[in-house]
């Protein structure tokens, strides 16, 4: 930290309006991070979705962080509000990236309090890629980090979802996602539930069923546990804003879907010809 | 060979100390004032691009009058201050003292060292979480620093509207009474005949004691318009 009182000079120049830059140019010994292979012995996270809704877009992630065959933590929140009007959610190393989040956080307030005016959705999308760029030489060293960003994009009326890859690459889904080491199952759950246009409510409980799945096939997403009173993270977003819901907001959803698996263990049956079959 | 004519310390500095206050005094004032949910700033500005008033952080606001081009490079400085000290420490770590202190350093050394003093005049708001918490700093040009409470006034017309404070404003005044004495103060005094402002001629933001995280907001016209009824 600067130890001297005052404002040093860098801090009164004419420059960006970009934190990162900012820190770049001023301390960039507090963005390098340098490692070895430590994919063993790091925390992962794992699955996230995001889907749209007629309102905006939910987005959700279990609450599990593996260490190899071990879990780390049972209650990792990898789900946040990015700013007042996007969320951000993330899988890989855990360590890097909630760190990733933090900056990101920063980075697009710092952007506003100096504009005026906020980034637009597109903006804080093409910024998270550059800023996951930067994060290519530790990817290669099995330290990546995979976010997903979704927001509300006030100059559209609608929401939106981003996905990334490990060097940057920066890709618009257009009606749900998911990422992480369950987002196959949990992609394939929303293949089938997900419904264009619907409800916040009924796309926050696709959102739900998906995770379940996930967990139910891999052993790195964790379900929701009862005993311990710990449910997925899910935040909602639209044009009100972005908010976390709470946990009894999220208990009653959780207890419903979980009734709803001991009739049909493998989640609701498909609207299309389940009775004939049976 | 000439001899340079002698100018004691004392003279050069009275004679920055004039020219800093005059350059101040142009311009149009601001009054920042306590009310029971927090801290209000209210200015006259016309413009709406151009702000007088603005958020430093979660907590903390900023108000200047003066030259824009020179308080505008301490706000930027302010900001990246604030978000560098809590994302390499914490959000709770940035205090408005601090940055306070800051600011007074800063004006201090180019007030002594530069040919030309800074022609701006400060206010750092602190807003906690109870009104015995807040805490108001008032900066001078030549980084003199005031621990002021209740209200501040700064600009043209400082010294008549402070006065009218002191009468006017007590503890625990709503929002809408310390908008309605501040437009009031600024409209007798701001030229040589009163006016009665309108929204449109306003700055106006607050620091929410009851909002979670980010307290500041900026009250818009119509907002504003209800407020002064």
């Amino acid at each position: 930290m600067t130890s001297s009182p005052g404002l040093p000079e860098p801090y009164r120049l004419t420059g960006t309006s970009s934190f990162v830059e900012f820190l770049a140019a001023l301390h960039p010994e507090r963005l390098r991070l340098t490692g070895v292979d430590a994919s063993s012995v790091a925390p992962h996270g794992t699955t996230i979705v995001a889907l749209r809704t007629s309102d905006g877009v939910v987005m959700a992630g279990d609450r599990r962080a593996t260490m190899g065959n071990l879990i780390a933590q049972h209650d990792i929140e990898k789900v946040f509000a990015a700013d007042e009007h996007s969320v951000i959610g993330i899988a890989g190393t855990a360590g890097l990236a909630v760190e990733l989040v933090r900056i990101f956080q920063v980075e697009l307030e710092h952007y506003e309090k100096i504009e005026g005016v906020p980034l637009s959705l597109d903006g804080k999308a093409n910024r998270l890629a550059t800023m996951l760029r930067g994060n290519l030489g530790l990817a290669l060293q099995g330290l990546a980090v995979v976010p997903l960003f979704a927001g509300y994009d006030l100059a559209r009326g609608t929401g939106r979802i981003f996905s990334y890859d490990v060097t940057g690459g920066r890709y618009e889904e257009h009606d749900f996602y998911a990422v992480g080491s369950g987002s196959t199952f949990a992609r394939g759950s929303l293949k089938k539930l997900f419904r264009r246009a619907a409800s916040t409510d009924d796309a926050v409980m696709a959102a739900l069923e998906a995770l379940y799945d996930a967990a139910d096939d891999d052993s790195a997403t964790g379900g929701p546990d009862m005993a311990r009173g710990i449910f997925p993270v899910v935040a909602v977003v639209d044009a009100q804003g972005a908010r976390v819901l709470r946990d009894d907001e999220v208990a009653p959803r959780v207890a419903a879907m979980l009734t709803g698996r001991s009739l049909h263990p493998d989640g609701p049956p498909s609207d299309r010809g389940g009775e004939a079959s049976s | 060979m000439s001899v340079p004519f002698y100018v004691s310390p004392e003279q050069i500095m009275r004679d920055k100390a004039d020219f800093a206050r005059k350059g101040i005094a142009r311009g149009r004032s601001v009054i920042v004032m306590q009310y029971d949910g927090g801290i209000v700033f209210v200015a006259e500005n016309p413009s709406r691009a151009l702000h007088k008033i603005s958020e430093l952080y979660d907590r903390i606001g900023f108000a200047a009058v003066g030259k824009y081009n020179e308080f505008e490079s301490l706000r930027v400085a302010g900001v990246r201050l604030a978000d560098m000290r809590g994302y390499s420490y914490d959000r709770s770590d940035v205090t408005g003292r601090s940055l306070a202190n800051a600011y007074a350093q800063t004006l201090g050394t180019i007030f002594t060292e530069t040919a030309k003093p800074f022609e701006v005049e400060i206010v750092v708001a602190e807003v906690g979480t109870e009104p015995g918490e807040d805490e108001l700093y008032r900066l001078m040009f030549d980084g003199s620093v005031a621990d002021e409470r209740g209200y501040v006034a700064m600009g043209g017309s400082a010294e008549p509207i402070t006065s009218s404070l002191a009468d006017a404003w007590h503890d625990g005044m709503d929002l809408g009474e310390c908008i309605r004495v501040a437009v009031r103060l600024l409209g007798e005094h701001g030229e040589e005949h009163a006016r009665t402002l309108v929204p449109a001629q306003l700055e106006v933001a607050v620091l929410d004691r009851s909002r979670p995280r980010r307290t500041f907001q900026r009250l818009s016209n119509g907002r504003l318009a209800e407020l002064l009824g």
